[in-house]
Formats: structure tokens, sequence, C-alpha cells
């Protein structure tokens, strides 16, 4: 046999030399080495637009100088494991974290060019703007119409019933819900089953026309079939509202969003095209955390 | 602080997949080098016996062949593989492909090896047959390596060599016409020469498209359809 083949034990033994697959850019050991987030996290049409931005909860910092442009009827994921900051970075986005007291947020947020931290900001119109659906679904205990009502009842969008009827109808259209829900409207929204729940959650959001929607793993508990309506009604809504979304899922960001964000011990890695995050991206970080690495 | 250790998956089953795909991927490059060996000493020294070899391993190839592809599916079915990781498995379906196809080539070299020991006439065109088998046989194992080791550097030179390659066939071919055309009682005979040399120049071929497929793998760039120096300057652009 010749010498200059490869046989198998040549094989074996080049693979145990070359454990690490493929060298990554960007390689680092310690994460006070991240310093800027890398790929395009600006967007020329930024419906919200981040700088700086900085969380603290107490002493402790949460959240490390992140920058960040969410663009017009764009779909954002912000992936990362558990403890790097992406839900706290969203629930500033419609100023959540005020309902926690010792929760400090620094930095400029705007939506529209409008500082949405300004002090004299009233914060009720604000979160009919940014509106928010949650990891469970929370309906009122209420009827599924007066559930979707609640909202628009109090920001006084409808005067008349016929009115009101059309926004309830229009909304759990738009959630995917009329059909399933139209005959029992004066039910409770808690008897609907949790994937039906989490769109009349949505439903509910939507009836104050938002203009941007946060999502806070809004799939976690739910199944797979429920979890693909949501993704396909995600997907229909990009139309008209800019979506933010926090999952655990990196398929589910993958299906759904048009960017993905990366954020690692609260800073923010690497935003990128959706599809180059997860084919070739840029961070060394995103490719072990999306390759399953470490999470 | 916060040090990492990022150089293995968390499930170590996954791990084993992955090793698993590249070693048996890397095996049958193994089977195939030493078919395409086989086959150039069969038809070089005319070797009956070789050349029958090559016949009968070529069964071994398909059935490596459909084995890779299945766990290939499977991993993507199971594991969604993402980044590095799902260029690994495209990239190793891509590659099994063209090894695939480098064994169909060996085989047509084996079976003009039988087709001249048959009739018995030693035509022209015989170095040039070893020349080109020599290169040939040397580009595999280089591109195997660069396979195993992920070296973009060799994946290159693969590439180089194999326009090298291309330009020395030209000019066997040339030569071979020109003898052709002294004595059209050449023409059949020397036919069968042409044909092998034309396996290796395709040898070659698929040896170029497995290094694109590794600068792929190793860098996330498409640098098919470039030219040797195009790919050169987008890699260099990368890093």
């Amino acid at each position: 046999m010749n010498d200059d083949v490869l046989d198998v034990a040549d094989v074996r033994a080049m693979n145990e030399v070359v454990q690490q697959p493929v060298v990554a850019k960007n390689k680092i050991t310690d994460i006070s080495e991240i310093t800027e987030t890398v790929g395009i996290p600006f967007a020329d049409n930024a419906k919200m637009s981040m700088r700086n931005v900085d969380v603290f909860y107490g002493e402790k910092q949460a959240i490390f100088d992140v920058n960040l442009d969410i663009g017009v009827n764009e779909v954002i994921a912000m992936i990362g494991p558990s403890g790097c900051g992406k839900s706290t970075f969203l629930r500033c986005l419609n100023r959540m974290n005020d309902t926690i007291d010792i929760c400090k947020v620094t930095g400029e947020l705007n939506l529209e060019g409008q500082n949405i931290y300004d002090p004299k900001l009233d914060v009720v119109p604000l979160r009919a703007r940014v509106g928010m659906v949650f990891q469970k679904p929370n309906p009122f205990p209420k009827s599924i119409y007066d559930n979707v009502a609640y909202g628009p009842r109090i920001h006084g969008l409808a005067t008349r019933r016929a009115d009101m009827d059309e926004i309830v109808e229009t909304s759990l259209r738009r959630a995917g819900l009329w059909e399933e829900v139209k005959d029992r409207l004066h039910q409770p929204g808690t008897g609907l089953s949790g994937g039906q729940q989490q769109r009349l959650c949505i439903a509910r959001t939507i009836a104050v026309s938002p203009e941007v929607i946060l999502m806070d793993e809004p799939c976690s508990a739910l199944d797979p079939i429920a979890t693909a309506r949501i993704e396909e009604l995600i997907d229909e809504l990009s139309e008209n509202f800019t979506i933010a979304i926090v999952t655990h899922s990196m398929q589910q960001a993958a299906r759904v969003s048009h960017r993905t964000a990366y954020f690692h011990l609260g800073k923010l890695v690497e935003v990128n095209e959706t599809e180059k995050v997860f084919t070739n991206p840029d961070h060394d970080l995103t490719e072990s955390y999306i390759t399953g690495r470490f999470g | 602080m916060d040090k990492l250790n990022i150089d293995q998956h968390i499930s170590q089953q996954y791990n084993a997949v992955l090793d698993d795909l590249k070693t048996e991927f890397l095996e049958m490059g193994g089977v195939v080098e030493q078919q395409i060996i086989d086959a150039v000493q069969a038809i070089t020294k005319l070797d009956d016996e070789l050349a029958q070899k090559v016949l009968t391993v070529e069964k071994e190839v398909d059935e490596r062949e459909m084995a890779l592809d299945d766990l290939c599916v499977q991993i993507i079915a199971r594991r969604q593989p993402t980044a590095s990781d799902l260029r690994l498995v495209m990239s190793i379906s891509k590659a099994t492909r063209d090894l695939e196809r480098m064994g169909d080539e060996a085989k047509k070299i084996a079976k003009m090896a039988i087709l001249i020991n048959e009739t018995g006439d030693l035509p022209a065109g015989f170095s040039e047959l070893r020349n080109l088998g020599r290169r040939v046989q040397q580009l595999v194992n280089d591109t195997l390596t660069a396979f195993a080791r992920y070296d973009v550097n060799t994946a290159l030179q693969v590439a180089r060599e194999d326009k090298a390659i291309d330009k020395e066939y030209d000019t066997a071919m040339r030569e071979l016409i020109t003898y052709m055309m002294e004595d059209p009682r050449n023409i059949s005979r020397s036919m069968n020469i042409t044909w092998a040399l034309r396996a290796l120049e395709r040898i070659g071929d698929h040896a170029s498209n497995i290094a694109e497929h590794i600068i792929y793998l190793v860098k996330g760039l498409d640098v098919r359809h470039s030219s040797a120096s195009e790919m050169q300057e987008k890699v260099q652009q990368d890093s």
C-alpha cells in the first residue's frame, strides 16, 4: 500500500489533533474583552433607537452600554443564555422596568426621536404605543370580548358600541382567533386553551393599535402547534407592526426574525441578519451559543 | 472570571456524532484515494487484477456515499445544526458526492486498463498518463489532508494545482491528437488513453470542488465559480 494514502488510523489521529472544528473569528476567553457590538446594530429607518444603555439593579449592573436600532416593521429577535439581560433590555423599551424600584436605566432610548425616559412623559400612552406580550398568557378574569375591549376603553379609542365591536373583531381576526371564539365572545378568556389565551393576549395588545410589540418568550408555555400559529401571526403582524421578540428557542429566532441580536452577560455581542447569524456568525461567542457549546 | 470552555458541545452525544461524520467522510476519502492510485497503476502497468479490484471497490464507495448521506439527514433532522456545524454537514454532504464521482472516474480508468490489456496493443501516451496520474494522486491526498485539518491554505493550493493539471491535460491531449493525425491506425488505441486522461482531469475537478467546500466550511464563504486567484482574494478579504 502506498505510504501517502490516508488510512483509517491516520484519519482518527488527525481528528484527535483537530478537535475544535472551525477556527472562529473574534476568539475570546474573557467577557471583559467584549467592548463593542459586531455586525449591524443600526438601521436606516429606525423606529426605536437605543444608545449607551446601562441598566442597574441596585448596585449590580445588568446591561452594559447597549447600542441598537430597531427598524420600522422589522422583527428583531433577542437571544442569549439565561441571565444575559435580553428580557431586562426588552422591558426597558416600554419602561416596564419602572415597576421595579431598584432598577435604574441610563442612556438614550428613543421612539421615533422622542426620549421615552423623559421624566415628563406619561408612561400610559407610551405603553399603548409599545405593547407587550408576556411569557405566560395572562388574560384578565373577564370575558373574551372585555379582554380585547379593555385597552381601547381606557384609552378612549371607541365611544360607540359598534366601533368597539369592530375593534374587537379586527383585533381577534388579526390575532387569528376570531373564527375560534366568535360564538363565545362573552365567555371568560381564562377558559381558552393556552395557545388561544396567548393569541387573546396578542389581540388585546394590538387592539390599542401599538406601533411596536414587545414579546417576552411568547411561546415558551405553548405546544408546537400553538407555537407555529403564533410564529405565523408574528410574520403577518410584521406587515403593520415593529416587533422585538425575546426567545429561548434559537430555532424560533431563526424562523421568525429579520435580524438577531445576541446578548451575553449584559453585553450586546452581535447583531446581524438572521440568516448570517445562523450560518456564519461574526462573533465566536454567538457561534458557541447557537451551536450549543454553552448556554 | 468567566473563562469559557467552548470547544465542545454541551451534548457529548452531538460531539460524537459530528466526529463520526467527519471520520467516516475521511475514511471514504481514503478508500477513493486508494482506488485512484490502483486505477492509475492498473493502466500504466497494465495490471488486470488491480483493475478488477478497482471495479469491486466501487460498490463499497457507493455504500459509503449512501451511509454518509443518511448520517447527514439524521443530523439535520435530530440536531438542527447551526453555524459551523451546519456548514460541516452541508459541505460533507456535497463533498461526498464529489468523492463518489471520483470513484466513478477511477472505475472508468480501470475499464480502459482492461480494454487496453485485451487488445494487447501498447498505444502512445503512457508517460503523459503516468505524469498526470501522479499529480492527480497528490492532489487528492492534499485535498483530504486539507479537509482533515480544516486548512484553507492547502485548499487554495488544491484549486491552483487543479488549474495546472487542466493545462497539463490540454498539452497531453494535443500531443495525442498529433499522434493520431500522423497515422489514423493509431486512433482507436489512442482513444482509450484519451478517455483515461479525461477521467484523471475530472478527478482533479472534483478535488477542486471539495476544496471549495472546505473554504465554505471554514470561512463560510461561497467561492464556487471563481478562478483560483479570485478564491484567494475572497479568502484574504475575509481574514
